[in-house]
């Protein structure tokens, strides 16, 4: 019933901030935030930036209460662990930190890439775009696991 | 009173940072911050995520929907055409199995503690979203508008009710969750 509680949160933020839960964007924004502090105002003068403007608004701050929720949620719940490497990964490619961290590295930056490519992420496109019926949302939300599941059937 | 709290940056900034703390906590108690999990739904041995998602989807579409019927909420779709959802949900797809999680339950699987959501993950994620935005010059004329549907919606498409559409979407999902309950999945 969990899914409920998200579908009707879902109605809250329509409601009231006028927007749809997303994700992938604040990525995007702190790659921005971040290159800013090494270029200044140069930052601008890529067009992805002035689209996506990089700063702290109300979809970044969601991400940030995202982690903060599911810490609550954790320690309430007594399942917070320290977890390095996940016990899935490490029956199937050993227990090597720096192989996972890199693999999980590696799987963030087609994550980040394949997520802005798409214009949304699970959360995005594959709730918000599809709760509204939205036709590239709906593709985007099968091309999602079309590629994991072909993916994690590679991998194990 | 709405008006006065949607256009207030301080207030939504508070407000984005209340949902995520629901989202994020709904999203841990639904288990989908597992790596396990979610590798487990990509290897169609646990089929949790897809009961989360179908669920949110299924509450949310009916609600959204009618809250417009009243005229108190307007949609937001977001472009799109199969070059942007295709080709970038495919990329996405290989970065979710590789990492086994997305960008929203990568923040939560990182506030329950599990630190390769965060040395690898977080710091790949913002590295692919800063390496498409070098890309996007290059790519925004050509594959991005490949097939361009835009905002088109279901019900905009087949030039119907929404209704029409939400109550047959509506059930399919309804038996999807149903089977899914009945398999034990």
């Amino acid at each position: 019933m969990v899914g409920a509680g998200i579908g009707i949160l879902s109605w809250l933020t329509f409601l009231i901030s006028d927007r749809g839960i997303g994700c992938s964007t604040a990525f995007a924004q702190t790659a921005g935030m971040l290159e800013r502090l090494f270029r200044g105002e140069k930052v601008y003068l890529r067009p992805y930036f002035r689209e996506v403007v990089p700063k702290v608004d109300w979809g970044w701050m969601l991400v940030v209460g995202i982690a903060l929720g599911a810490f609550a949620s954790s320690l309430l719940s007594g399942t917070f662990s320290l977890e390095v490497v996940p016990a899935l990964w490490a029956q199937r490619f050993g227990g090597s930190v720096p192989l996972r961290w890199a693999a999980a590295f590696l799987g963030g930056v087609a994550l980040g890439f394949g997520s802005r490519w798409a214009g949304g992420c699970t959360s995005g496109h594959g709730i918000t775009g599809t709760l509204q019926l939205v036709i590239g949302s709906w593709l985007a939300a099968i091309c999602f696991f079309v590629g994991g599941v072909l993916t994690a059937h590679l991998l194990f | 009173m709405l008006k006065r709290v949607r256009t207030s940056e301080p207030a939504q900034l508070v407000l984005g940072l209340v949902t995520g703390i629901a989202f994020g906590f709904l999203l841990q108690k639904g288990g989908v911050t597992r790596y396990e999990v979610i590798l487990g739904q990509l290897l169609l041995t646990d089929f949790t995520v897809l009961k989360v998602m179908l669920s949110a989807v299924l509450v949310g579409m009916v609600g959204v929907y009618a809250l417009r019927d009243l005229g108190l909420v307007r949609l937001h779709p977001k472009p799109g055409s199969f070059g942007t959802s295709v080709l970038g949900g495919l990329i996405f797809g290989v970065g979710f199995a590789l990492l086994g999680y997305c960008p929203g339950t990568l923040a939560g699987a990182l506030g329950q503690g599990h630190l390769d959501a965060l040395f690898g993950g977080a710091v790949g994620t913002v590295a692919g979203a800063w390496l498409f935005a070098l890309a996007y010059p290059r790519l925004r004329r050509s594959v991005l508008l490949w097939g361009n549907v835009g905002t088109l919606t279901l019900p905009e498409w087949l030039k119907v009710n929404p209704w029409a559409v939400i109550v047959p979407v509506g059930g399919f999902l309804v038996a999807i969750l149903l089977a899914m309950e009945a398999a034990g999945l």
